[in-house]
């Protein structure tokens, strides 16, 4: 009984849950109307770019402070006024800094970012390769007749004692 | 020996890494304006809302630019520190009430001091967008050219006007503008 009811619970919260993240990226609460579906792509695209810096580790799209507002408001009419995204982008790096950016460019301050991973891959590759190789070059250990003798009594043993 | 020396040696340098990063303060994100010219606005005076004010006024004078509202905690904190600061002599400091009601702020200034020459009304928000505000109380300093020298983010109190400003203010004052 008590499984019954637990399980359609379940259930629910998993497409509750499905839900919500299919709605994620489509934030920005306000209703807004766009004269071309083009300009509302770019600005979904750029809401969730631009990072709030009021709640850091939230996006504009998601985020309802006051700050995240104004920005929607002045994304939405430079797009509706035909701004390009770089422009937008330019526009807010240079007023806030390029930590607003959740895909920030490569440059030679982000570099500390970008390139660790490559770094480490590469790394990591030369030391496989080198492992293989040694691998591949180590010789078998040659046994001395002693060794032959001696191998040859214990499965003689073995044998025996089965 | 190697072996065991060098992943010692890579988790040693990464908890230096992170205890470096745990001092850091994630709220303090440096400003992209400094040394930069202070954005021009033109924006109606808080006890004269018929006048307007802008940078331009200023050009030739160090001056403090403070970004403040009546509700906000930091703001109060720092009000004390920022009215004592006004009765120096060479301060110039412009409030800019963020994002507020005229009838708050106007009573805050009356019930607990005015440190401010001159108070402008931001109440769409948009100066303190060019500013690159996110966390008000902040503050800015400007120098006599019109350059931003100087940004604070959070309440300015005594430690960080004795150690950073008033020394900052007395430089910029000997620069020829």
């Amino acid at each position: 009984m008590k499984n019954t009811i637990f399980r359609p619970t379940i259930f629910s919260i998993l497409y509750l849950f499905l839900f919500s993240l299919s709605s994620m990226s489509g934030a920005g609460v306000e209703v807004r109307k766009f004269s071309a579906p083009e300009q509302e792509r770019r600005y979904h695209k750029l809401v969730d770019e631009i990072r709030c810096l009021v709640c850091q580790n939230q996006n504009l799209a998601d985020s309802n402070s006051q700050l995240a507002l104004d920005l929607r408001n002045k994304i939405f009419t430079m797009v509706k006024s035909n701004k390009t995204n770089q422009q937008v982008i330019d526009y807010m790096v240079e007023r806030y800094g390029e930590f607003v950016l959740y895909n920030p460019p490569l440059d030679p301050v982000t570099s500390f970012l970008w390139l660790p991973p490559f770094i480490l891959l590469f790394a990591g590759t030369i030391i496989l390769l080198i492992n293989i190789r040694n691998r591949n070059k180590a010789k078998p250990v040659e046994l001395s007749d002693a060794d032959h003798a001696r191998s040859q009594k214990l499965l003689e043993d073995k044998d025996n004692n089965s | 020996m190697l072996r065991y020396l060098i992943p010692l040696g890579l988790f040693v340098i990464l908890v230096i890494f992170l205890a470096i990063g745990l001092q850091n303060d994630p709220r303090y994100v440096p400003s992209p304006l400094i040394d930069k010219p202070a954005p021009d606005f033109s924006l109606p005076r808080l006890f004269s809302p018929t006048t307007t004010f802008g940078p331009t006024q200023l050009k030739g004078k160090v001056w403090i630019l403070n970004t403040w509202t009546s509700d906000c905690v930091g703001c109060r904190q720092e009000h004390p520190y920022l009215l004592e600061l006004s009765k120096m002599k060479q301060i110039n400091l412009i409030g800019l009430n963020y994002r507020d009601s005229n009838i708050l702020a106007i009573n805050l200034l009356k019930k607990h001091g005015n440190p401010y020459q001159v108070v402008v009304t931001d109440q769409d928000g948009s100066v303190g967008i060019d500013y690159g505000v996110y966390a008000v109380p902040e503050t800015f300093i400007i120098d006599k050219t019109g350059i931003i020298r100087f940004k604070h983010i959070g309440p300015l109190l005594p430690d960080e006007i004795n150690k950073t400003v008033l020394p900052l203010i007395k430089k910029l004052n000997e620069e020829t503008g």
